[in-house]
């Protein structure tokens, strides 16, 4: 392969460019953290000298310090928090009460809509449809695997191969799905795995991704083989991480398997099964590559986010679009007040 | 299952008899759990697998007849490669593509790793009013997709920030490969709830008495994340920075907006998508190409699995 | 750790970047020039000196085309030292809006939908075309054409690209050896399908899959009927929603498409029955003709660029294609096209000059030359044409007799043109019945 590097001489020099700004921002805000309090601290130390030397009394610690410095760590990400997701969200919020081309206000019209558009109330039955099985599928077959390939011959290998499919971009995986779920005609041969299978068996080829509902559950299919390799390796990690006294003390007691995992593993656990029906939910509720590549939304298989893109920019709805979007952070609430409560209780506990 | 009770119950038993049969016993079940396992993982790849044998498979063969067939009546060729990797005409230089993908992922992990783990430190361990709620909508932030994001971040690039008529911040005013620092910028952004969020579940469960000790020592916050925290959640670090490898090499949708679609930005999976796209269902291409675009991040994730593993144990450790 | 390592990346990328650094010195620095003064370039003094200048252009147009379109500009970047950069996106349309939104729109763009002209125009965002170029476009387009790229009395767009959908591709070479022979109206066409049906094969093929656009091959079968059977004055009432959109006449139109769009003895040869019309991508939709599994596929002259390598495309050769009959002669059979204008979004005068040249028959011949390139542009030359169904086009769209209409679906809102319109034949193809589709695409457009 021909490769001119002078030609890409201006791309490793971006690149040295950005890398210098890392270390410079991230170096920069760690020396000042260490310089600043240093110099506050040598200040206090004076002045105590001196209030001891006075008899007066003792200054304490000034108490806005932590705050301070809490606000410097926090800097940068709030920074680009505000810019990057803030406004944009609260943009948002605000099309989502105006018109197509965001230049009347229309009060709630956008949403009137969203609920009564028959396509529109499909696809938000269709997120929830996600939303709800996602999560669940793809975290039991992690868990249930993990459980499985615990202290098995191979575990790396066969847990490398359930993992594999996160390396891939949704794109990818669509297309590679979209390929097991290709229909030719009966009269030919069959270049689809699923219809290879169900002719083989002697049945009709069929349209996998044109009969409703089946479709949706296809597509979540794909959904699920991607993101159980996640679960998988969270959920067996925290196995493995379970104290071995705890889980031999209950082996002595003579618990069943059945026990063991409900009241040793099960607990144990929690917090990584948290995390992952947490993070599961969330990239759920954004899903959007999939179904644009495998159906384009077709066949009533549209989703939120796919619907959000096509009115907001397909379209020039932009005030449909928003009110997609918002609707997108109401589903987002049960689960945040979840992790409120979570977090009180770790502040408890 | 109940009638599995005494069958366990025996093989606690520490008399001789049972406990051999519990040992074989024992060892069928771990035998039937590495074939069960085994066959689930087989089934797991099959749909790649197909692809892989697919995209060696010359053009009328993949459109004609299933990948299986490759196995009676092998024909294989390097032509789809050929073609993705050096396509046709002015833009077939898909090396040039590879190092924009290059330039554009190193940093854009970087970034949100350290800016995460910074501010998910103070929300873990720093005591300041209102930083549970902080914390809270940090995370809620992980719900706004992204895609409403780009207009105005694409605006905030273009024309800087104006209030009430001032001009607050410049605009960036960015050429050709000087636009690797919005894809930076946007990566980072959108990244960084769920890498708080991530980095706050481990480092939050740091033991607190580390911490305690260092504090009555007097050292200071950004002592104790250098030397105490840092080293304890690398694994965590290389775990999201995997994620956040993944995520970026394969996005296309913001390297579109914020790159632009030349070939001094533009990173493989926009030449990917061109390239496949263009002559509608062309599997050869689209075959060749998706494995082009997974050989990266498959040999990252291979080579820092080990890490992963780990980084997501040492979150549980307190369970 | 992590910021060791960094570092460590740095020192590597710091160092790579000097060693490059030096090498770079070696080699000479070509600034490029133009040939202002030589003789080939008299014809382009007309546009003005804007040396080193550089004009951006964002199109759906990629790959091969998109080589194609560079190379027939060339002489035009050499001559006048404008250096065009293009850049093409199957996102194009969705793509655009976020860029002139988010304050990055690019100086120029081919834009294949009027309406979505009129979408930029409303916002303010395009610009007028300048003098010279308004004169170069009246020169060379009929007014049937401008009226798609004028709104509110200016010129915001000058049509460049163009194609003719009303064909029917079909082998000659089969209809020779079988004794068929090209339909000249509806009920002939009704019955050299049942013949070949007759014959064991599926006369028709068709697809509409089409990523994101998936659907639109199918709004161009209603099109063509309905301006056959209904006639343009009502095609035009119906596309500016003068009519409803479930009127009697679409439900015909529908109808009668759907005699062989939904004709389990007609389609969909080489991959199935009728709802695999639906996942069959438009590109692959017609190969079958070549192995003799299908006869006739409806498609646009821009489908000559589909066939596979080898295939000759001429009227004795392997495929060619034939006009699409008329159904009712009153009506007679109106040609049913698309093209691209060239909208503007910057007014340097470098950006002028483009848009003027691209407006202008020598670049209308300069791309022509090239191969598999239709437009109406009126100094086009049909020697420099070479594909025979191209010729056929740009004769048609010369044609002053010719009644010319654009594809309905881009010229009416995108959410219905681009959307439900789209959505809704894919439904039809998938089972749905008429009324239902039509009942729900007319309830979309407000």
């Amino acid at each position: 392969m021909e490769f001119d590097f002078i030609a890409e001489k201006d791309k490793f020099l971006m690149l040295g460019y950005g890398l210098l700004a890392f270390v410079a921002v991230v170096g920069g805000l760690l020396l000042l953290l260490d310089v600043v309090p240093s110099w506050f601290a040598r200040r206090h130390e004076a002045k105590l000298v001196a209030a001891s030397a006075s008899g007066a009394p003792l200054p304490r610690w000034p108490k806005q310090r932590e705050g301070l410095f809490a606000l410097f760590f926090l800097l940068p990400t709030l920074l680009l928090l505000a810019v990057g997701l803030v406004g944009p969200a609260i943009r948002t919020t605000l099309l989502s009460f105006m018109d197509a081309g965001s230049n009347d206000w229309v009060g709630l019209r956008n949403y009137g809509w969203m609920f009564s558009d028959p396509a529109i109330l499909r696809v938000l039955t269709n997120t929830l449809v996600w939303v709800i099985l996602v999560p669940l599928v793809a975290t039991s077959f992690g868990l249930v695997y993990a459980v499985l390939v615990d202290k098995v011959r191979f575990e790396a290998v066969a847990k490398s191969l359930i993992f594999l499919p996160m390396a891939i971009s949704f794109v990818g995986a669509s297309i590679i799905w979209k390929f097991v779920y290709a229909y030719r005609g009966d009269d030919q041969q069959q270049i689809g795995l699923l219809n290879q299978i169900v002719v083989s068996l002697g049945g009709e080829p069929k349209f996998f991704l044109q009969e409703s509902p089946l479709n949706t559950l296809l597509l979540i299919m794909i959904m699920v083989w991607i993101q159980a390799g996640f679960a998988m390796v969270v959920l067996s990690a925290a196995i493995k991480a379970i104290p071995a006294d705890i889980v031999e003390a209950a082996r002595l007691d003579g618990v069943t398997p059945w026990q063991m995992f409900w009241q040793i593993t099960m607990p144990n656990i929690r917090p990584a099964l948290i995390v992952v029906v947490v993070t599961l939910s969330i990239a759920t509720l954004k899903v959007f590559d999939i179904v644009r590549t495998a159906t384009n939304g077709n066949y009533d298989t549209s989703v939120i986010a796919n619907e959000m893109y096509n009115q907001a920019f397909r379209y020039g709805q932009n005030g449909q679009g928003s009110a997609l979007a918002v609707f997108l952070f109401v589903l987002v609430i049960p689960i945040v007040i979840y992790q409120i409560r979570n977090l009180r209780q770790q502040r408890e506990g | 299952m109940t009638t599995a009770t005494p069958t366990v119950g025996a093989g606690a038993q520490a008399t001789g008899a049972t406990t051999t049969a519990s040992r074989v016993r024992k060892r069928l079940n771990s035998r039937t759990a590495t074939v069960v396992s085994i066959v689930i993982a087989v089934l797991w790849t099959v749909p790649t697998f197909g692809l892989f044998i697919s995209s060696f498979r010359p053009e009328d063969q993949i459109k004609t007849t299933g990948w299986w067939t490759a196995f009676t009546d092998p024909q294989f060729t390097l032509e789809n490669y050929q073609q993705v990797l050096f396509g046709s005409g002015s833009s077939g230089r898909l090396i040039s593509y590879f190092i924009n993908s290059l330039a554009i992922t190193i940093p854009s992990v970087l970034f949100p790793i350290a800016f995460a783990s910074l501010a998910a430190y103070a929300l873990a361990w720093i005591n300041f009013r209102g930083r549970d709620w902080l914390y809270i909508a940090i995370f809620a932030l992980q719900i706004v997709p992204l895609q409403m994001a780009l207009v105005p971040l694409l605006k905030f690039f273009s024309t800087g920030v104006t209030i009430a008529g001032v001009q607050v911040l410049p605009a960036w005013n960015l050429v050709d490969e000087q636009k690797f620092a919005q894809v930076w910028f946007a990566h980072t952004c959108f990244a960084l709830p769920f890498a708080v969020f991530l980095l706050h579940n481990f480092i939050s469960q740091l033991p607190g008495d580390l911490m305690e000790a260092a504090r009555v020592d007097g050292a200071s916050h950004p002592r104790i994340f250098r030397t105490i925290v840092l080293p304890l959640i690398t694994p965590a670090l290389a775990a999201f920075g995997i994620f956040q490898f993944l995520w970026v090499w394969n996005d296309l949708l913001v390297a579109l907006i914020f790159a632009d679609g030349g070939d001094e930005t533009a990173p493989l999976t926009v030449r990917l998508a061109e390239l496949a796209g263009s002559r509608g269902n062309e599997w050869q291409r689209l075959t060749a190409g998706a494995f082009v675009s997974i050989v990266v991040p498959l040999i990252v994730f291979l080579s820092l699995q080990r890490y992963f593993v780990r980084g997501l144990l040492a979150g549980s450790v307190k369970g | 750790m992590a910021f060791a390592r960094s570092r460590q990346t740095l020192a590597i990328a710091g160092a790579l970047g000097l060693a490059l650094g030096v090498t770079a010195c070696g080699t000479g620095n070509d600034k490029k020039s133009s040939n202002a003064g030589s003789a080939e370039c008299a014809a382009y003094e007309k546009y003005g000196d804007n040396d080193g200048k550089k004009v951006t252009i964002y199109s759906s147009i990629r790959d091969i085309e998109a080589d194609r379109l560079d190379e027939s500009w060339k002489q035009f970047e050499d001559c006048t030292g404008i250096d065009i950069d293009h850049e093409g996106s199957a996102e194009f349309e969705a793509q655009l809006g976020v860029r002139v939104d988010g304050g990055n729109a690019p100086d120029l763009a081919f834009i294949p939908q009027p309406g979505l002209l009129k979408r930029f125009v409303d916002a303010g965002k395009l610009k007028p075309v300048g003098a010279e170029t308004k004169t170069e476009a009246e020169a060379n387009y009929s007014p049937d054409w401008l009226k798609y790229g004028t709104l509110n009395g200016q010129l915001y767009g000058a049509p460049l690209g163009s194609n003719v959908k009303s064909y029917v591709w079909y082998s000659p070479k089969m209809f020779k050896d079988k004794g068929w022979t090209v339909p000249t109206t509806w009920d002939e066409l009704i019955k050299l399908s049942d013949t070949i049906a007759a014959s064991g094969t599926k006369p028709w093929c068709a697809g509409i899959e089409s990523g994101d656009a998936t659907g639109w091959p199918a709004t161009d079968w209603i099109e063509d009927v309905l301006l056959r059977t209904a006639g343009p004055e009502a095609y035009d009432q119906w596309t500016t929603h003068g009519i409803p959109f479930n009127d009697p006449k679409v439900a015909d139109a529908l109808n009668r498409a759907g005699t062989i769009l939904k004709n389990d003895k007609y389609v969909n040869g080489g991959f199935g029955g009728v709802k695999s019309i639906a996942t069959t991508s438009f590109q692959e939709a017609g190969i079958p003709i070549t192995t003799g599994k299908c006869a006739l596929h409806r498609q646009a002259s821009f489908y000559a660029n589909q066939w596979p390598q080898g295939t000759k495309v001429a009227e004795d050769g392997d495929v060619f294609a034939f006009y699409f009959p008329a159904i009712d002669p009153a009506q007679g059979k109106p040609v049913l096209g698309g093209g691209e204008f060239v909208g503007a979004f910057a007014d340097r005068p470098e950006v002028q000059a483009v848009q003027t040249y691209l407006a202008s028959g020598e670049f209308a011949n300069s791309r022509a030359k090239i191969g598999d390139w239709v437009s109406a542009n009126k100094k086009l030359d049909l020697a420099n044409v070479p594909n025979p169904v191209d010729r056929l086009s740009v004769q048609l769209l010369q044609d002053e007799k010719t009644v010319f209409r654009f594809d309905g679906s881009d010229l009416m809102p995108a959410a219905v043109g681009a959307g439900t319109f789209w959505k809704g034949m894919v439904e039809w193809i998938n089972g749905k019945d008429t009324a239902t589709v039509l009942n729900g695409i007319e309830g979309s457009w407000k």
